[in-house]
């Protein structure tokens, strides 16, 4: 997508069809970017800075010209982790406080952005798209042609995408060349524009605002490094932005703190910070799983996931979980994860034996939503309050109700010892009110701890309250608010028919129910809207304020021809027509200088396994990808290599509408079951016929890893690719199938890799090569052995 | 890939979800309905014997009959239900009230002919019994032509002609093959008259059904319908040319022609 | 002898409500089969076994017994305008229902008076007088209905648009799960203009294939209470291009049972006449 997204950019820049006043003012097309950075038009598929020995860039050549180099490289050394936080928030940018980049507002110096754009672009033709993607040449032109034709003064498109662009290991820049497509053509903070990402599980925003991520604390306040980040001091500096809002970095820090350890928490002791946890490497979960199999991993809370089907080679993870001492799995049913040990096709297979696992495992029955309180955070970065339907039955009990009388019983163990590092755990503010006979604590209270509270006890009202001296508190600190008034904001359902178009008294957004990010950008840099048509925030002369129907995502009173003054900070650094405050400059990134660790520019790149080679570049696939070549986890030879030809389909992975994810909650349901009850395997007329594969017989999917087996269901929609001079086959794989259940079925996860995003570390499911062949998983199964 | 003319092969309607007891009731109701009328008749013109004789077949068919149908319901504790309204527009509401009628006259009838008591009622009984039996022979055609199967339904004015010839024949034959040789000579001819007239008219109404009349040509029903076939012409020149007990061959070959009839057509809705 | 049009829900006298039925616009339908999972959930209707067909995404293949909402998918090679030789996929999804027919068969050969014209038009079994005879089955022409063979239950069911909900001022289940507003419910007549309107806006659009089923209240059955926006020919969807209700022709059917009759009895009587053995 990358070759037709690239193409996209092409059409725009060439036809001159970007919104050019929007892209002058509001984007960073202008900026001169540092002389020694080379592109990877030049480089043959890598940009400047790459270091071989490491397989990483070192990404000071990136930054905008005239800049000094900001103390925060010793971060980006961190690699992987750093991409993170600043794709969020942006701090990489370190620019030089404040002070506006040098810039050529011509878009002619040939280091501008927008020429660089050009030049990285040029060759991302139509008939390259066509030769890369195997998408018709009109058919790509039409879609090109009807994005730009609906965008402008006028009228507005939004790009909207799920994980068929994300999981890729070079999914982050699908995402960077829509954000460029959008940027160029005046879609962001307008309304009708903008990238909307399709999240998957209910709330799985909420799951990275509050995250469950190692990397990251809530509010996407990155996670302290054990070696760079020794106090608060440096923490902060290391992490602050010299303009806009993550300037205020300090005040969400030591509010997170005091949310923690309360009164525990002074300026005399750093506000606790070395109560925090510190990272010493990558602890994401297939880093983990990995370590698992090396026996590194003593044991693993599971809950809410089903990674034994789910999670990319499934099979890898069960030899990995085989391993563990003990593993709690929390689920609303008997999973897969759960039951490894005594049914999975290793032990039917004598691959592992039951006698032989010393796992142990504790299997806890969960409390679905509709037996606990609590909130669902969309896409859209919407707060949705769900109450309490029924009492859960027997033992199924809530999460907070597992993790808060853990804690307690952990705090009541421990209350004895005086060790130091018991502390974080004794020092906890660890008390909720508790209900029903089962002692179910307050999902409400633990809202309101979210949202924080001021030093007279009453729950603040936005993150601008936050201050950085102990007298605030806040769990989140975009979540700041959602508690306004003591009223459980989120908790709103005031019907549209009753208020304005953004249903702004509809639950609670982040930040400050704010319903469109970035909505300065909806008036032109004057601060008038861009047409009548499309107005969103305005500025109002005369009360010397932005107005309009949402909640301005602008200082509300600082006018469109603000500058700012030497030497200032924060939200004061960003000028008034800067709408992207939460970039350090102002300015939506065409071209990003820091914050990605695979290139500033989104290139081209094959998957992990291809039958092709890359037709841009020598470089075949994205050279930070993320790949563990070992025994169980093999990738498939491909193009080049010698027995390429072992592999010669491409497979994808997809959900179908009757079933959820890994299945759990979908193939244990009988009217969900019987409208997909089998697993099976979509496959076009040509390669049923060059396979002898039968409509409604059975196909048997190989690749290094693993076989698997699927029902046959030949279909035209699968269509066969034409690839520059070849044919490419496709395989289609439903992934929700597992052993358990009322549907079962071969975990196409089984035949999938683990080959990651360097980025945010999403496993590449979506692409992959593959044989196939007709019948059955009988006697001649092969599977490595990991 | 889906064709231009059905849905993967999915036939648009539903088939009858009626089982052999209903194929046997389209026979046993037949039966009792002319024999009904045929021992009135008898009576009437004063042939004791063949009265007798095809008063008893007719009240042994039609108890038989509620006996099939109820079977065939899926709840048949509700048979009651058959009567809980009389609606016109449903021929098997109609028929239903005519099999309790003509089945309770019928019943009565044999009742006092069996225990030779009560002579008036009996023959009052024979005179309802007679006189609703044509009905009960006939109705039945429109039971199943009211309803989309395009076999029965485009058939719908011909399958009353059908059944009431295959009805005549099997009362006829009926009589034939059980009664005493003397009485039988007016069931004799009702037999002939029914299993000639009945070879005619099905010919015609295959031939009026045109390609919706395809399931007579083959699988089941065609079998049936060429068995049904064979049977009534031997059976016919049984009792036309036969004595004795070739007559009485005759006579069952006649009544199992009438019933493969109705099994030929009952199958051709399937 | 059809029986007197779909106002004989007028007969309900001052409880009669509007007329209700389904508008389904079948351009819109996603194939996401909420509408089939919400009428099983509400209505009750059980699990009826777990067979892979094979027949695109649609694994319930018809309507039935235990099927009272069913999404077709229906794949087909169609001529693209843009010039290039492959011809193009066109899937097509739609979600099949009870017509609620204004002349219903069913209804018209039901002897036992289960199956009844609600208050709101629309044609309903009572369950607990159904017995089971099956009468119903063959007649409907659109193969709606079937015996229920589960637990030895052996009545007849099919959709009932949601009759409870309707008391209830409520939509009925499958309409109100319908993400896409494919099912539209509504008063027909309403629902007569909205699919009017929409087959216009289609055709200005220049979708020639589309067209309305069942809106036709002079058809064979005297129109649906529930019809279709159709984007091809209706037997593709596996619908009858022409239903007409059976009792149309029941007069005739009388008539020839009369004359049948009465010639059965002329047999009788003509056999009579001759040697008594
Ligand atoms: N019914 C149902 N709904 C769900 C889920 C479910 O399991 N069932 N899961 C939820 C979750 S967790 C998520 S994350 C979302 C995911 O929602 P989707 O992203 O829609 O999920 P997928 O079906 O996995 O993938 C979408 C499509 O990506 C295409 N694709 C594959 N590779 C590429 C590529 O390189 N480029 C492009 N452009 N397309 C590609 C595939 O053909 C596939 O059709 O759905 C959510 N909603
Ligand atoms: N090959 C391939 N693999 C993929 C994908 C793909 O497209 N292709 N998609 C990926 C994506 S996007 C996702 S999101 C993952 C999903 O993969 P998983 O998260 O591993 O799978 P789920 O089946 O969604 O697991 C959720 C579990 O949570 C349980 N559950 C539900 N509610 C609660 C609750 O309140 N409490 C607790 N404790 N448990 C609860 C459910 O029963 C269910 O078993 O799969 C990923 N894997
Ligand atoms: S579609 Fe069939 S079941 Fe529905 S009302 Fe019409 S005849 Fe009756
Ligand atoms: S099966 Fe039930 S609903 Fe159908 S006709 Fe018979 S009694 Fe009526
Ligand atoms: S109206 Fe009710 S009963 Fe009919 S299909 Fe919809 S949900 Fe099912
Ligand atoms: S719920 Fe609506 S969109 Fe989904 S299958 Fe049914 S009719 Fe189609
Ligand atoms: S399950 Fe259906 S209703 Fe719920 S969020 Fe997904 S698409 Fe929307
Ligand atoms: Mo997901």
């Amino acid at each position: 997508d990358i070759a037709f997204l690239g193409g996209i950019i092409n059409y725009i820049l060439e036809n001159n069809r970007d919104f050019r006043e929007y892209v002058l003012e509001y984007t960073n097309a202008p900026v001169i970017i540092d002389e020694s950075y080379a592109d990877a038009e030049d480089l043959d598929g890598f940009f400047s800075g790459w270091n071989t020995e490491k397989g990483t860039y070192d990404t000071t050549s990136w930054q905008y010209d005239g800049m000094e180099v900001h103390p925060s490289a010793g971060q980006r050394e961190m690699g992987a982790t750093a991409g993170e936080q600043a794709g969020h928030g942006g701090q990489g940018a370190s620019l030089h406080h404040g002070e506006p980049p040098r810039e050529d507002r011509t878009l002619e110096h040939p280091r501008c952005v927008y020429q660089l754009l050009r030049r990285h672009y040029q060759r991302y033709t139509p008939e390259l798209v066509e030769a890369t993607c195997g998408v018709p040449r009109d058919d790509f032109l039409r879609v090109a042609k009807a994005l730009c034709d609906n965008s402008g003064r006028e009228r507005t498109s939004a790009i909207v995408y799920s994980v068929g662009w994300t999981q890729h290991t070079v999914g982050v820049q699908y995402i960077r060349a829509a954000a460029i497509i959008s940027m160029l053509l005046g879609n962001m903070g307008r309304p009708g524009g903008g990238i909307v990402a399709l999240r998957g599980h209910a709330s799985i925003q909420g799951s990275t605002d509050i995250p469950t991520l190692y990397n990251i604390l809530p509010g996407y306040i990155p996670m302290p490094n054990a070696h760079a980040h020794q106090d608060l001091r440096t923490f902060v500096e290391m992490n602050t932005s010299p303009g806009g809002y993550w300037g205020n970095m300090e005040a969400y820090t030591v509010s997170l703190l005091k949310a923690y350890w309360g009164p525990n928490a002074t300026k005399g002791n750093d506000f606790c910070f070395d109560y925090l946890p510190r990272l010493t490497g990558d602890h994401s979960i297939y880093q983990s799983v990995l370590n698992m199999l090396e026996g590194k991993v003593e044991g693993m809370i599971v809950a809410g996931e089903n990674p034994a089907v789910g999670s990319a080679n499934g099979r890898l993870h069960r030899f990995a979980m085989a391993k563990l001492k003990w593993l709690v799995v929390r689920d609303l049913f008997e999973i897969e994860t759960a039951s490894f040990w005594k049914d999975s096709p290793e032990i039917e297979r004598g691959e592992l034996t039951t006698e032989d696992i010393g796992t142990e495992v504790f299997f806890m029955p969960a409390a679905s939503h509709v037996e606990k309180d609590g909130s669902f955070t969309n896409t859209q970065r919407l707060l949705q309050w769900h109450h309490k339907a029924v009492e859960p039955k027997e033992d199924c009990r809530s999460e907070l109700w597992f993790y808060y009388h853990l804690g307690r019983l952990i705090r009541q163990k421990l209350a004895d010892s005086q060790e130091d590092r018991d502390r974080p755990v004794k020092e906890l503010q660890w008390y909720y009110p508790t209900s029903a006979e089962t002692a179910d604590p307050s999902a409400e209270a633990v809202l309101r701890e979210i949202n924080g509270v001021g030093p007279d006890g009453k729950a603040l009202s936005a993150y601008t309250e936050l201050k950085a001296d102990g007298t605030t508190s806040c769990g989140c600190w975009i979540y700041c608010g959602v508690f306004k008034d003591d009223v459980n904001q989120a908790a709103r359902r005031k019907p549209h028919t009753e208020q304005n178009w953004l249903a702004p008294e509809w639950g609670w957004a982040w930040p400050a129910n704010r319903r469109i990010l970035y909505n300065r950008a909806s008036a032109d840099p004057q601060g008038r809207p861009w047409s009548e048509r499309k107005k969103l925030i305005w500025w109002d002369p005369q009360e010397k304020t932005w107005t309009g129907p949402d909640v301005p995502d602008f200082e509300p009173t600082k006018p469109p021809d603000y500058v700012p003054p030497d030497g200032a900070k924060g939200p004061a650094a960003i000028g008034g027509s800067r709408p992207f405050i939460m970039q350090a400059d102002g300015r939506g990134w065409l071209f990003a200088p820091a914050g990605l660790v695979d290139g500033p520019l989104p290139t081209h790149y094959e998957p992990e396994e291809s039958p092709f080679g890359n037709l841009l570049y020598g470089q075949r696939a994205n050279p930070v990808r993320q790949v563990y070549p070992r025994s169980g986890n093999h990738y498939n030879p491909s193009n080049g290599a010698a027995d390429a030809g072992r592999y010669p389909y491409a497979f994808t992975t997809y959900r179908l509408t009757e079933h959820h994810t890994a299945g759990g909650m979908s193939r244990t349901l009988e009217y969900l079951s019987e409208l997909q009850p089998e697993m099976f395997c979509e496959v076009s007329p040509e390669l049923a016929r060059e396979r002898s594969l039968e409509h409604g017989g059975w196909a048997t999917i190989a690749t290094e890893r693993a076989e698997i087996e699927a029902r046959v269901l030949v279909t035209e929609r699968l269509r066969p690719l034409r690839i520059g001079d070849r044919v490419l086959h496709q395989v289609g794989l439903p992934y929700h199938w597992g052993w358990r259940g009322l549907s079962t079925g071969s975990a196409a996860n089984d035949v999938t890799s683990i080959a990651l995003d360097p980025n945010v570390h999403i496993q590449e499911v979506k692409a992959a090569t593959c044989d196939i062949r007709p019948g059955r998983l009988s006697g001649g199964y092969r599977g490595e052995i990991p | 890939m889906t064709t231009r003319d059905s849905y993967y092969g999915h036939p648009i309607i539903k088939p009858p979800v009626w089982k052999n007891e209903i194929g046997w009731y389209l026979f046993t109701g037949g039966l009792a309905g002319a024999s009904a009328s045929l021992a009135f008749a008898a009576e009437v013109s004063g042939n004791r014997r063949l009265a007798r004789t095809s008063g008893l077949i007719a009240a042994a068919a039609v108890n038989v009959s509620p006996a099939l149908l109820i079977k065939d319901l899926g709840r048949p504790e509700r048979f009651l239900n058959m009567l809980r309204v009389f609606k016109p527009t449903s021929p098997m509401s109609v028929g239903s009230w005519i099999l309790a009628a003509s089945g309770s006259a019928q019943s009565v009838a044999a009742a006092c002919e069996i225990l030779g008591v009560l002579p008036k009622v009996r023959v009052t009984s024979q005179l309802a019994a007679g006189l609703l039996g044509p009905a009960l022979s006939t109705y039945t055609a429109a039971l199943i032509a009211d309803t989309a199967v395009p076999v029965w339904h485009d058939a719908h004015r011909e399958l009353p002609a059908v059944f009431a010839a295959s009805s005549c024949a099997s009362a006829g034959a009926a009589a034939v093959l059980l009664g005493h040789e003397g009485s039988t000579g007016p069931a004799r001819r009702l037999a002939v008259l029914g299993g000639a007239a009945g070879l005619g008219l099905s010919q015609l109404m295959e031939r009026r059904l045109g390609m919706v009349g395809e399931p007579y040509r083959r699988g089941r029903p065609g079998m049936y319908m060429r068995a049904s076939k064979a049977s009534t012409a031997l059976g016919l020149v049984a009792t036309v040319a036969g004595k004795g007990l070739v007559r009485r061959a005759g006579g069952g070959l006649l009544l199992a022609g009438a019933a493969l009839e109705r099994f030929a057509v009952f199958n051709a809705g399937f | 002898m059809i029986e007197e049009h779909a106002d004989a829900h007028a007969t309900y006298g001052a409880e009669t409500e509007q007329r209700m039925g389904f508008f389904t616009d079948t351009t819109v339908c996603i194939g996401c089969k909420a509408c089939e999972v919400a009428c099983k959930e509400w209505n009750m209707v059980p699990e009826d076994g777990l067979v892979w067909t094979g027949k695109s995404y649609d694994n319930t293949g018809e309507l039935g017994a235990n099927t009272w909402r069913h999404v077709a998918f229906v794949e087909q090679e169609v001529p693209v305008d843009d010039g290039s030789e492959t011809a193009g996929i066109r899937w097509l999804m739609s979600s099949d229902v009870c017509k609620h027919c204004t002349h219903a068969a069913c209804l018209d050969v039901c002897p036992t008076g289960a199956l009844i014209r609600t208050e709101f038009g629309t044609v309903v079994v009572q369950e607990d007088i159904c017995n089971g005879c099956g009468y119903c089955v063959p007649a409907c022409p659109f193969g709606v209905l079937d015996k229920r063979e589960i637990d030895g239950d052996g009545r007849v069911w099919k959709c009932t648009l949601c009759y409870d909900r309707l008391q209830d001022g409520q939509t009925p289940a499958c309409a109100k799960a319908c993400p896409t507003e494919s099912i539209q419910f509504g008063p027909l007549e309403e629902l007569h203009e909205r699919a009017d309107e929409r087959l216009a806006t289609l055709q200005a659009q220049g979708e020639e294939s589309a067209r309305l089923y069942g809106r036709d209240t002079s058809d064979g059955v005297g129109g649906f209470g529930a019809l279709f926006l159709l984007l091809d020919e209706p037997e593709v969807y596996g619908l009858p291009p022409d239903p007409v209700v059976t009792t149309r022709d029941l007069p005739e059917m009388w008539r020839a049972v009369g004359t049948a009759a009465a010639g059965l009895a002329a047999a009788v009587v003509i056999s009579l006449i001759g040697r008594r053995r």
